[in-house]
């Protein structure tokens, strides 16, 4: 059991010790702990194959874990202690731990069956069992929130990267997250489109919400983020507040990897 | 009688009479035959869809067992003739007193027994091909979409069934509805359990008239006319709920009906 008190008074969201995790022979995560508190925003940065978006992607167990835990408000996210040992949820149970985490990918994967519209209010519908107006009528808002109020009925394919990303985080939205976890949401973004994706993310921080993001966009680490955390082979190499981290960190790495990022 | 002798006597002969005749007015027993083979082939296919769903499920499952079972199953129907699946099942069954056919009546509706028997044997043989068929649509929905699914919170169940397979059967449909052109060919085979559809009806007009080669000649008319039908009904089923993220190029009517363009496939055989 945990010290902390885990209602929705909670300080605690996030809270992840010592996760291990390898792909075959290679240990991508070796021992990596971090708490999140509420409408704290983390920005993780570090070398490509350093484990930022492996571990991020292990926060909502879209990757198993070799040992450690994972809790967000206070629940293990996709494994349960029994006899003494870790055993995977199964997947409803670990559908449920989800509802609470906000997942955007690199890639978008809106759904292409679906209006923009669709893709935000499904999950709602689907997964919450809420009315099917209702659903409709936040989704609208959301969209509205994100600036694609004429884009409603628009499928993805007929949407840019940087509109199909406003969809994408509208949708996570939707389910009214706790948590909302980004995995280099601007990466695959011509660059006159970043801006936009950009300026929600720092919106939706500038209201409260508690983010953990994956991303190189250094601008965005140093308006928003409260804490910027360096990965280096597995492990975080340091972390604390984006300007002392720019300005004076303390590893040679860590200087290294913010200068070619060009802060 | 004339033309028979002439038969007899070795002259080629083809009664355009009785063949125009037997196309444009089918009797009534020829008739029920094409109606059977008709609904026979509708309902075995569309339980054949949800068989084949139903495969491919299990052969997708997390749990090892099932996979088994389906590959099993897989393996079995799609390794022996159906003609052989039909004499087992109708006969077969029958004869070992294990189960027998008998007629069904719903309200004023009967299902003969035998076409029982050919219903379900068709299902079972095309539910191993569909399978197949359903297996690879899955696999090619993109792994994003079940990973953007999960992420929202949603069931493995609900991910299929909102996500996953609303996708999935665009890509089905193509191959479906050949599928469905091969089971209406098919269903000349239940002949040999002694279902009254189109061919064993043509056989025994046959039988009494020895007009063989313009009564079957018919029969090959009104196969190609149901074919021709489901063609113009398969070009609108891919139109309406075709992939619209892959731009097909639009197959012409000719292409359809006749096949590809004759000098592709020659050129690339010079070139290969």
């Amino acid at each position: 059991m945990s010290i902390h008190t885990h209602d929705d008074g909670s300080d605690v969201i996030l809270e992840a010790r010592d996760v291990v995790k390898s792909f075959g022979p290679l240990k991508v995560l070796d021992s990596v702990s971090m708490t999140v508190q509420r409408q704290e925003v983390v920005v993780m940065i570090g070398p490509s194959g350093s484990g930022k978006t492996t571990f991020l992607r292990c926060l909502n167990h879209l990757e198993r874990i070799d040992s450690g835990s994972v809790e967000v408000l206070g629940e293990s996210v996709g494994y349960k202690e029994s006899k003494g040992g870790l055993v995977e949820d199964t997947p409803r149970v670990v559908a449920r731990r989800r509802r609470k985490i906000g997942f955007v990918f690199q890639r978008f994967n809106l759904f292409p069956h679906l209006s923009a519209l669709e893709n935000v209010a499904v999950a709602p519908i689907k997964v919450l069992g809420i009315s099917k107006d209702q659903a409709r009528e936040e989704a609208r808002e959301l969209l509205a929130r994100v600036g694609l109020s004429d884009k409603e009925d628009n499928r993805p394919r007929a949407l840019s990267g940087g509109q199909q990303q406003r969809v994408a985080i509208a949708r996570a939205l939707a389910m009214k997250p706790a948590l909302m976890l980004f995995d280099e949401p601007t990466s695959a973004l011509d660059p006159e489109m970043v801006g936009e994706v950009i300026s929600v993310m720092g919106e939706l921080a500038a209201d409260g919400m508690t983010m953990v993001v994956v991303t190189h966009e250094m601008g965005f680490a140093r308006s928003a983020a409260d804490r910027l955390v360096m990965f280096d082979r597995g492990r975080i190499l340091e972390q604390g507040p984006p300007e002392s981290l720019f300005t004076n960190a303390e590893h040679e790495r860590t200087r290294a990897f913010l200068s070619i990022l060009g802060s | 009688m004339h033309s028979l002798l002439q038969a007899a006597q070795g002259q080629p002969t083809f009664d355009w009479g009785f063949f125009v005749d037997a196309v444009i007015h089918p009797s009534g027993p020829f008739l029920t035959g094409l109606w059977r083979t008709v609904y026979i082939s509708v309902l075995a296919q569309a339980l054949g869809v949800i068989g084949g769903l139903g495969i491919a499920l299990m052969r997708r499952s997390r749990f090892p067992v099932l996979g088994w079972i389906g590959g099993v199953y897989v393996w079995a129907i799609r390794g022996t003739p159906l003609l052989v699946q039909l004499v087992i099942v109708y006969n077969g069954l029958a004869a070992t007193g294990i189960y027998r056919f008998s007629d069904l009546t719903l309200g004023s509706v009967t299902l003969l027994g035998v076409i029982q028997a050919a219903i379900i044997t068709l299902a079972v043989n095309e539910s191993a091909y569909m399978s197949e068929i359903i297996r690879a649509s899955l696999d090619s929905v993109d792994d994003g979409q079940t990973e953007a699914a999960k992420a929202l919170g949603m069931s493995p169940a609900v991910a299929m069934r909102t996500v996953i397979l609303p996708q999935a059967t665009r890509i089905v449909i193509p191959p479906l509805g050949n599928e469905f052109n091969l089971m209406m060919k098919s269903t000349s085979l239940l002949s040999v359990i002694g279902v009254q559809e189109m061919f064993l009806t043509a056989q025994s007009i046959n039988s009494a008239t020895f007009k063989t080669f313009e009564i079957f000649m018919a029969v090959a008319a009104y196969y190609l006319l149901l074919t021709t039908i489901w063609s113009v009904v398969q070009a609108w089923l891919e139109r309406k709920f075709g992939d619209p993220a892959t731009p097909t190029q639009r197959v012409s009517m000719r292409e359809r009906l006749l096949g590809g363009p004759a000098r592709l496939p020659l050129t690339k055989a010079v070139h290969g």
